[in-house]
C-alpha cells in the first residue's frame, strides 16, 4: 500500500493595462492511495486532506484491486540504497513576499513590454504565478520520503502589429523565489520575438537545414523522453526498441536526465515512488545506451528503476517520465551555428506538437515561424509553413548542437540545434 | 462510492449561500459567485493485454468569485462548511477592493430556478458494477487484437464521472446541473517492415452507460485497429499546397482551431483574434454556416447550464459565410452590455470561467460526399483529424491528420502517414468550395489557458480548395 499526500498554495495575478484582472489565491490538498494485493493494483484519491478523506480513498483503492488483472511485476517501489541528491528547492522568502510586491513584477512587465517598440500593440496578458508545494510519501515497504519546493514564473503575452500584419510573442522568466525573476529578460524576450516576425510571409516549400531554437529544442527532447520509457520500450511501442548500442544519432549527440542538477526547473530529490532522482545516461557519442525505468518498468525489462517515476500530483498513479532532460552542449552559440547554414530556417517556434508529432511511428510533422537563413545570414521572416521529418532520421542529421543553455521550464533544457533534411512545406 | 443522490442544492444550504454572498460584497465589489461541486469519477486502464489499474477520484469544494469592475478575485476550498466558504470570499473579496469603484452592491435574494433536467442519462455509472466496465475492455481489446495478426498492442482507457454543480450569485440566480459523461478510447499499434503505426478511435457522450448499447466498444476497437493496420503501408504525406477534401466528423477539429477559438469574445476584446471587428463581413464561403450549441444533448461539448448558470442554446456564429456572433461569458458580456452566450465554461471548482466552446459544428450542405471526392483531380483525403493548435492574433493553425489518403485522379487510393496541416483561419474559410451533406459529430478535449474541457465538434465533408499538407515527399 502507498499513500500520496500533496499540498500546495499558489498565488496567480493577471494584469491588464495597469490594473489587476484577475488573483487568486488558493489552497489545494489530497490524497491518492494505491493498493496491490496479489500482483493487482487499485487506486483512489481524494481531493481533501481530512481522516473521512483518506479512509474512503483506501476502501476504494482495496476495492478496485480487485478488479485489476493479476501481474507478479506489478509492486510499489523497495529503497534501493541511493542516496537522493541534496538539494535545496524550498525559498523561504517566497512564503513572505507580499501579494501586492507580486502585483508590481506583473506590472513591471507589461510596462516593459508596451515601451519596449513602438510596434508593440497589445499585452494581451502579463502574469505572475507561484505555487508553494509539499508532498509525502508512505508505503507498506518502507519508503517514508517528504519533499518540498517553491516556484515562480512571469509569463507575458505580446501582441505587434504593423499595418495590417500582426505577429505575436512570449516572453517568460522562471525561478524558485521572486529575486530569481529577470522582468527585463522576459519583456525582451516577447518583445523581440514579436516584433521580428513582423512581415512575416508564407515560406515556400524547400528541402533544407532547420535551426531550432532553444525552447524548439527543448519541445523535441521532451518529445524524445517518451520513446525512451522503458515501459514503451517493453510494451512494443518505441521506436528504439532493440537498438541498445546501436548508433541512434550523430557522434555529437549526449542526452541525459539529470534531476539532481539544481539548475534544472524538474530538479528533484526523489522520483514518484520515493526513490532517489539520480543522473541516467542516455545516449552517448550517438549510440543508444538506456532507458527510464520505474519499478514496474524495470520488472517488466528484468531490470530496476532508475528512479526516473512521475506523477501528475495526488490524482495519478506513477509512470516512467524525465524530469531534466539535457543534450551535451557543443562549442558554438547561436548566431555562430546560422553562419554556418547556406540554406535554411531559423525556426523559433512550433505548434501542433500533441498533433503532428507521433512518437511511436517516428512521423515529426509541426507548424513553424521564423526567419530564413541564406548564406549564413538571417533573411526574411516566415510563416504558415511545416517542418517535418522522422525523429530517427533528426537524430541522424543533426549538424550542429549549440553552447548556449537555456534552463527552461518543463522536462528539457533548451540549446539551438541544427539539424538538415527538413521538409519544409510552404506555398 | 458513498454518494449519496441527494441534489447538490441541498448540500450548501440556500441560507449559508446568501450570507457567504453577503460576506464576499460585504467591503466592495459589483458582482459575486459561489460555484459548488462534487465530482466523482472512475478510470479503467488496459494495457499490453491485462486490465492495469482501476481508479476512483473524488473532488468536492467551492469557487468564490468577486468582481470590481474590472478586477476579479478568486478563491477556492475543498471546505464546504460555512466557515470554509466565508473564508473563501473573505479571500476573493480582498483583492477585489483594490479594483476601486463598485459600491458595495447589496446582493438579491437567492431564487431558485429550476435545476436543468438530466439529459435523459439511463444508466448512471455507479449503478454499473466495476467487473462490468472491465469487461468492456477486455472485450475490446480482445476485437483490436482479432483484427489482424499484424496489431501488436493495444491500449484501452474507459472513464466516467458524475459532476453535480451548483452556481449561486449575487443577482439572486441559484440554479444546479448534474452531469454525467461516459467514454472510452482505444490506441492500437500495428508492426510492419517499415516500422510501427498507431490507429486510435474513442467513443464520448454526455450520457451513462447505455452509450455502449448503441455502440458496441468491439466497433469502436475495429476502428482503431483498422485505422493502425492501414497505415502500414503509407507512404509519406506530401509537402505543399493542395486541395483537401475533409471526412465528416472529426474534421470538425478544423473550425474549432481556424475559427472556434477567434471567435471567443475574451480574446476578441483584448484584440487577439483575427476576427476581431469583423461583425457583419464575410468570412467564409458561402453556405457556411458555424453554430456552437451547449444543448446539441449528448455531444461531449454539451451541458444544460454552463458553468455561471446560464442555459446553453444554440448560437451562430458564421451565418452563410458572414460572421454573425462571437460567444460570450458573464464577465465578456456584461462589458459589452448584453447578455450571455451559454460559453462560461470552468475545469473545475478551483478554476476561473472563461470563454468556452461547447459543441462546434459546420451545418452540412447539400452535395454527395462521394461525389465531392469523384470530382477532385488531385489532393489528399482526410479521414481523421487528430487535433491542433491556433495562435487567434494571427489566425494561424495547425490540424493533424491521423488517417489520411491520397486523391489520385478523383479517387481515394494510397494511405499517407501522419502529418500537420496548416493554414490560416479566414483564408482557409473562404477556400471552401464544397460541403456535404453529411454532417457528423465528434468528440475532443480542448486546452485554453491551462484549463481542460470536453467539447464536441463536427462537419459534413467538405472541400478546401489548397491547405499546405506538412508531409516530406516531394519537399
Amino acid at each position: 500500500m502507498e499513500v500520496y499526500v500533496a499540498r500546495s498554495r499558489e498565488t496567480s495575478i493577471r494584469v491588464f493595462e495597469g490594473a489587476i484582472e484577475q488573483l487568486t489565491a488558493a489552497e489545494s490538498a489530497g490524497v491518492g492511495v494505491r493498493v496491490i494485493s496479489a500482483g493487482k493494483q487499485g487506486f483512489s484519491y481524494v481531493g481533501a486532506l481530512d481522516e473521512a478523506a483518506g479512509t474512503e480513498a483506501l476502501g476504494e483503492a482495496r476495492d478496485n484491486a480487485g478488479f485489476a488483472t493479476a501481474d507478479e511485476r506489478v509492486g510499489l517501489a523497495s529503497p534501493d540504497g541511493v542516496d537522493p541528491p541534496t538539494l535545496e528547492l524550498w525559498r523561504e522568502e517566497l512564503v513572505r513576499f507580499p501579494t501586492d510586491d507580486k502585483v508590481e513584477l506583473a506590472l513591471e512587465l507589461e510596462r516593459h513590454v508596451r515601451g519596449g517598440d513602438p510596434r508593440i500593440r497589445q499585452v494581451v496578458s502579463s502574469d505572475y504565478v507561484d505555487g508553494l508545494g509539499e508532498s509525502a510519501i508512505a508505503t507498506s515497504r518502507g519508503i517514508e520520503v517528504t519533499s518540498r519546493r517553491t516556484g515562480c514564473y512571469l509569463f507575458v503575452h505580446a501582441v505587434a502589429g504593423d499595418g495590417n500584419d500582426t505577429q505575436t510573442g512570449f516572453g517568460y522568466s522562471v525561478g524558485r523565489a521572486p529575486a530569481d525573476l529577470d522582468v527585463e529578460a522576459a519583456a525582451n524576450d516577447a518583445v523581440d520575438r514579436a516584433t521580428r516576425l513582423l512581415g512575416a510571409r508564407k515560406g515556400k516549400s524547400a528541402k533544407l537545414t532547420a535551426v531550432l531554437d532553444r525552447r524548439v529544442t527543448a519541445a523535441l527532447l521532451a518529445i524524445l523522453s517518451g520513446t525512451l520509457s522503458g515501459e514503451e520500450v517493453a510494451k512494443g511501442r518505441s521506436l528504439f526498441e532493440g537498438r541498445i548500442g546501436e548508433q541512434v544519432g550523430v557522434g555529437d549527440l549526449t542526452l541525459f536526465d539529470d534531476p539532481t542538477n539544481p539548475l534544472a526547473y524538474g530538479a528533484s530529490r526523489y522520483d514518484a515512488e520515493g526513490l532517489a532522482c539520480r543522473h541516467n545516461s542516455l545516449i552517448e557519442g550517438g549510440e543508444l545506451k538506456g532507458f527510464l525505468y520505474d519499478t514496474y518498468a524495470g520488472r517488466l525489462a528484468g531490470t530496476s528503476s532508475t528512479g526516473s517515476a512521475v506523477r501528475g500530483g495526488f490524482r495519478t498513479t506513477p509512470s516512467v517520465g524525465a524530469r531534466a532532460l539535457s543534450l551535451l552542449p557543443g562549442k558554438q552559440d547561436q548566431p555562430e551555428i546560422v553562419a554556418t547554414v547556406s540554406e535554411g530556417v531559423l525556426v523559433q517556434s512550433i505548434t501542433g506538437v500533441h498533433s503532428g508529432v507521433n512518437r511511436v511511428s517516428g512521423d515529426f510533422s509541426v507548424g513553424a515561424e521564423g526567419l530564413m537563413i541564406r548564406g549564413g545570414e538571417l533573411a526574411e521572416p516566415v510563416r504558415e509553413v511545416t517542418i517535418a521529418s522522422t525523429i530517427q532520421r533528426m537524430l541522424q542529421h543533426i549538424v550542429a548542437i549549440g553552447s548556449d543553455v537555456e534552463w527552461l521550464p518543463g522536462a528539457a533544457t533548451g540549446v539551438t540545434l541544427a539539424v538538415d533534411d527538413i521538409a519544409m512545406s510552404g506555398a | 462510492m458513498t454518494l449519496t443522490d441527494s441534489p447538490l442544492a441541498d448540500l450548501v444550504e440556500t441560507e449559508v449561500l446568501e450570507r457567504v454572498l453577503h460576506e464576499a460584497l460585504r467591503r466592495g465589489g459589483d458582482f459575486a459567485e459561489i460555484f459548488a461541486e462534487d465530482r466523482a469519477s472512475c478510470g479503467i486502464f488496459l494495457d499490453d493485454g491485462k486490465v492495469e489499474e482501476l481508479s476512483s477520484g473524488r473532488d468536492r469544494g467551492a469557487g468564490i468569485r468577486v468582481i470590481s469592475n474590472e478586477t476579479t478575485g478568486f478563491a477556492h476550498t475543498a471546505d464546504l462548511s460555512e466557515k470554509g466558504l466565508l473564508q473563501a470570499a473573505e479571500a476573493a473579496a480582498a483583492v477585489a477592493r483594490e479594483g476601486g469603484g463598485g459600491g458595495g452592491v447589496r446582493q438579491a435574494a437567492l431564487s431558485r430556478q429550476t435545476p436543468a433536467p438530466r439529459t435523459g442519462v439511463k444508466k448512471l455509472p455507479s449503478s454499473i458494477p466495476k467487473s462490468a466496465k472491465v469487461e468492456l475492455l477486455l472485450r475490446a481489446d480482445d476485437a483490436a487484437r482479432s483484427t489482424g495478426g499484424a496489431i501488436t498492442q493495444v491500449s484501452a482507457g474507459y472513464g466516467d464521472s458524475r459532476r453535480r454543480i451548483l452556481v449561486a450569485n449575487s443577482g439572486g440566480l441559484l440554479t444546479a446541473d448534474d452531469r454525467v459523461r461516459t467514454q472510452v478510447r482505444l490506441t492500437c499499434v500495428a508492426s510492419g517492415d517499415g516500422g510501427l503505426q498507431t490507429g486510435f478511435q474513442t467513443l464520448a457522450f454526455t450520457l451513462g452507460h447505455e452509450i455502449f448499447d448503441d455502440h458496441p466498444v468491439e466497433e469502436v476497437a475495429e476502428r482503431a485497429a483498422q485505422r493502425a493496420i492501414a497505415k502500414l503501408t503509407a507512404r509519406p504525406a506530401p509537402s505543399g499546397v493542395l486541395p483537401v477534401v475533409i471526412k465528416s466528423g472529426s474534421g470538425g477539429f478544423l473550425f474549432h482551431e481556424a475559427c472556434g477559438h477567434g471567435l471567443e469574445a475574451d480574446h476578441v476584446l483584448k484584440d487577439s483574434s483575427v476576427y476581431a471587428g469583423r461583425l457583419g463581413q464575410v468570412v467564409a464561403s458561402r453556405g457556411v454556416t458555424l453554430v456552437d450549441d451547449g444543448s446539441l444533448a449528448p455531444q461531449w461539448g454539451s451541458l444544460a447550464i454552463d458553468d455561471e448558470g446560464r442555459p446553453t442554446q444554440r448560437n451562430v456564429l458564421i451565418e452563410d459565410g458572414v460572421l454573425s456572433d462571437y460567444m460570450w461569458d458573464y464577465l465578456r458580456a456584461r462589458k459589452e452590455g448584453r447578455t450571455s452566450s451559454g460559453n462560461g465554461r470552468r475545469q473545475s471548482y478551483q478554476d476561473l470561467p472563461m470563454v468556452r466552446m461547447t459543441n462546434t459544428f459546420l451545418l452540412a450542405g447539400e452535395e454527395d460526399p462521394d461525389e465531392i471526392v469523384s470530382q477532385t483531380p488531385n489532393g489528399v483525403y482526410v479521414a481523421q483529424l487528430g487535433g491542433g493548435q491556433v495562435n487567434t492574433a494571427t489566425g494561424d493553425f495547425v490540424f493533424g491528420m491521423t488517417e489520411a489518403y491520397l486523391i489520385e485522379n478523383g479517387r481515394i487510393t494510397a494511405p499517407l502517414r501522419n502529418a500537420n496541416l496548416i493554414g490560416n483561419g479566414p483564408d482557409v474559410l473562404s477556400k471552401i468550395d464544397a460541403i456535404g451533406n453529411d454532417l457528423e459529430m465528434c468528440s475532443g478535449t480542448c486546452g485554453k489557458d491551462g484549463q481542460s474541457v470536453p467539447v464536441g465538434c463536427g462537419q459534413p465533408t467538405l472541400r478546401v480548395t489548397g491547405i499546405t499538407i506538412g508531409g516530406t515527399a516531394g519537399a
